[in-house]
């Protein structure tokens, strides 16, 4: 998964992508190809890391769209990444029921030990976090998930959470 | 034990396997609709079911079924919506997760009922695990016949598709799912045209919630009329709950609807109390967008009877004393828990996922957000809660979703019940700050216990 991409230079799907894409497309009547629009944003930000201009430029290509049809969906939904973000992107639910079990405090545990604010990445590239609404997950929580799986992390402890982060380092460095 | 009708098997090893789920009586749905019924005796059973849409505005489901226009040489379509994302709310990903086939099971009748020959199960998208999941249940159901071209040989064909979301509340409500479905903002339709008669692409479309679809199976199995023998009134057969806040044991519940809210909260079979010796403060009882009571109004209607958790009996004394089924997402507040803290949390939800598209709740969210701040920290005025009553007011029923009423209603009734909380937050603003106000005179009455 390439990290960061060079915004002028126009991108060309892979032809494993490119068949993906057409699986996609293939679930919709003829003439209805739009309706792939939102599946193939998640596998360019899986593939990617995050979906550039250039990469919405060439999605609208495919798609027989214009680029401006593409923009406001992926600035519309909060799962896109419009820049890039860390190898792995903490999304922590911050609403009602998880912030009543103790979210901020997890938060607050986050930003400490990985030393970045919410947002922006760590210097080695690895990490990034945010608080997001509710993952449906209340009975659970406090919960996070990691893209591009969307795995999730229940029950949330600060021991856990340095665990989760430490088990990723061992991982991303092996 | 109360009777389980969609999570009966959910221990069951391997469940979430077509052969187990079949083992257990799974796909008999299908094979008696597809061979003994028609199209119309299945609605026809559903309404006779009186099962109301489990996604939370609790409409006869029948009688959506019903309103589909028919027109020839029109493709009609059944959109299951999984978009789950109201506070408080994990049912669907619960059932989902564990026995998938029932939805699929569920999908499959209902398309056949509605003459719908391509259905889509539209999921938000950070069910991601969901979604490999049903993709994986809808291969072996196709394997085994049960989907594709002419099913069980009866010569219905059905094609399903699972679509995921990119992260958006606003895309739980029908018409917005159907735009984002499109490959669009979810930006809510104006009605009518009810999708009904020009849904998806125009054509006419049922969109039910996962439950809802799932409910369909038990009824076709046991017949619209044992269903309806189960619950009580107009609150007929089973309810997932999902339970989340300072439970002793959150998750997620299929009662009996008409089950008592005391027995819900406290009994063995169910949540066992509040967590950590605490007191119950305060209950959301359907998703964070019905109104919020304070434990003595939820346990007890204002005419001193037991509250059900039924449909009637939820809202019983309407908004003044009463709230919601809605989604059954089902929060439980403990005594140290701050009302304005929690309302703040809310309104900032609701402004986070505002489409934008109405002024009043474009605006109105974010003023309500930025006041409720300024109350929870320290720097609120008493003309402040007024204010908010007044903002919540004028977004009501000016909005062309439901998302508006969504926003205002948590607002005006925590107001409405907890207004001496929110006075409070002004005149001991510092204090305010180090510590929450505590049970007072919500639940019984009891001094201001220190956080």
């Amino acid at each position: 998964m390439l990290s960061v991409q060079d915004t002028n230079t126009p991108v060309t799907f892979s032809p494993e992508l490119k068949a993906k894409f057409a699986d996609v497309v293939s679930r919709y009547p003829a003439g209805k190809q739009k309706s792939a629009l939102l599946p193939i944003l998640h596998l360019v930000q899986a593939e990617y890391g995050w979906v550039s201009a250039p990469a919405m430029d060439s999605v609208a290509e495919y798609l027989s769209i214009q680029s401006i049809e593409v923009y406001e969906v992926a600035s519309f939904y909060t799962m896109y990444f419009l820049k890039p973000q860390g190898k792995y992107m903490l999304e922590v639910c911050r609403t009602g029921p998880c912030e009543i079990v103790g979210a901020t405090p997890i938060m607050e545990h986050i930003e400490k030990t990985l030393g970045v604010k919410e947002g922006d990445v760590t210097a080695d590239g690895l990490f990034s976090w945010r608080g997001v609404e509710c993952l449906a997950a209340c009975g659970y929580g406090p919960v996070l998930q990691i893209g591009p799986e969307y795995t999730f992390y229940e029950n949330l402890t600060t021991d856990s959470v340095d665990k989760l982060i430490g088990d990723l380092k061992a991982k991303a460095n092996n | 034990m109360a009777r389980k009708l969609l999570l009966e098997h959910i221990n069951v090893p391997g469940i979430n396997t077509f052969d187990v789920y079949r083992s257990k009586g799974g796909y008999a749905a299908v094979e008696k609709a597809l061979k003994t019924l028609t199209p119309e005796e299945i609605v026809e059973e559903v309404k006779k079911s009186g099962l109301r849409g489990r996604g939370g505005a609790g409409f006869p489901t029948g009688m959506k079924w019903s309103f589909l226009a028919k027109p020839e040489g029109v493709s009609r379509y059944l959109v299951c919506n999984g978009d789950e994302s109201e506070p408080g709310t994990f049912k669907d990903r619960f059932l989902m997760t564990h026995i998938p086939h029932l939805l699929i099971e569920g999908m499959i009748v209902s398309s056949f009922a509605l003459g719908a020959n391509t259905s889509y199960i539209y999921l938000r998208g950070e069910m991601m695990p969901q979604i490999r999941i049903l993709e994986k249940a809808i291969a072996e159901a196709k394997a085994k016949g049960f989907l594709g071209k002419n099913i069980l040989g009866t010569g219905y064909d059905l094609e399903l598709y699972v679509q995921p979301g990119g992260g958006a509340y606003i895309c739980g409500e029908e018409t917005a799912l159907l735009e984002s479905l499109e490959g669009k903002r979810g930006n809510p339709r104006i009605k009518p045209p009810f999708p009904a008669i020009a849904g998806l692409y125009g054509c006419p479309t049922v969109v039910n919630n996962v439950e809802s679809i799932a409910a369909v199976v038990p009824i076709i199995n046991d017949g619209g009329e044992e269903y309806a023998k189960i619950g009580i009134g107009r609150s007929t057969g089973t309810k997932l709950i999902s339970a989340g806040g300072n439970l002793k044991r959150p998750g997620v519940y299929e009662i009996e609807l008409g089950l008592s809210a005391e027995e819900f909260v406290y009994g063995d079979d169910y949540c066992r109390g509040i967590a950590n010796g605490k007191r119950l403060k305060a209950v959301v009882a359907g998703g964070s967008s019905v109104p919020i009571l304070p434990a003595n109004l939820f346990l007890k209607t204002v005419n001193n009877e037991a509250r059900l958790m039924s449909y009637e009996s939820l809202s019983d004394g309407g908004f003044v004393s009463g709230t919601m089924l809605g989604s059954g997402g089902f929060i439980a507040y403990d005594e140290d828990q701050c009302i304005v803290r929690n309302t703040w949390n809310f309104s900032r939800f609701y402004h986070h996922e505002s489409c934008g598209q109405c002024s009043p709740c474009r605006e109105g969210t974010g003023w309500m957000e930025k006041v409720l701040h300024r109350l929870e920290y320290g720097h609120g005025k008493l003309s402040d809660i007024d204010l908010l009553v007044d903002v919540s007011k004028k977004i009501e029923g000016n909005t062309i979703c439901p998302l508006g009423d969504a926003a205002a209603w948590p607002v005006a009734s925590a107001i409405r019940h907890f207004r001496d909380e929110f006075e409070w937050h002004v005149t001991n603003a510092h204090e305010a700050t180090t510590r929450n106000y505590g049970i007072a005179n919500y639940a019984d009455p009891l001094n201001a216990v220190v956080a």
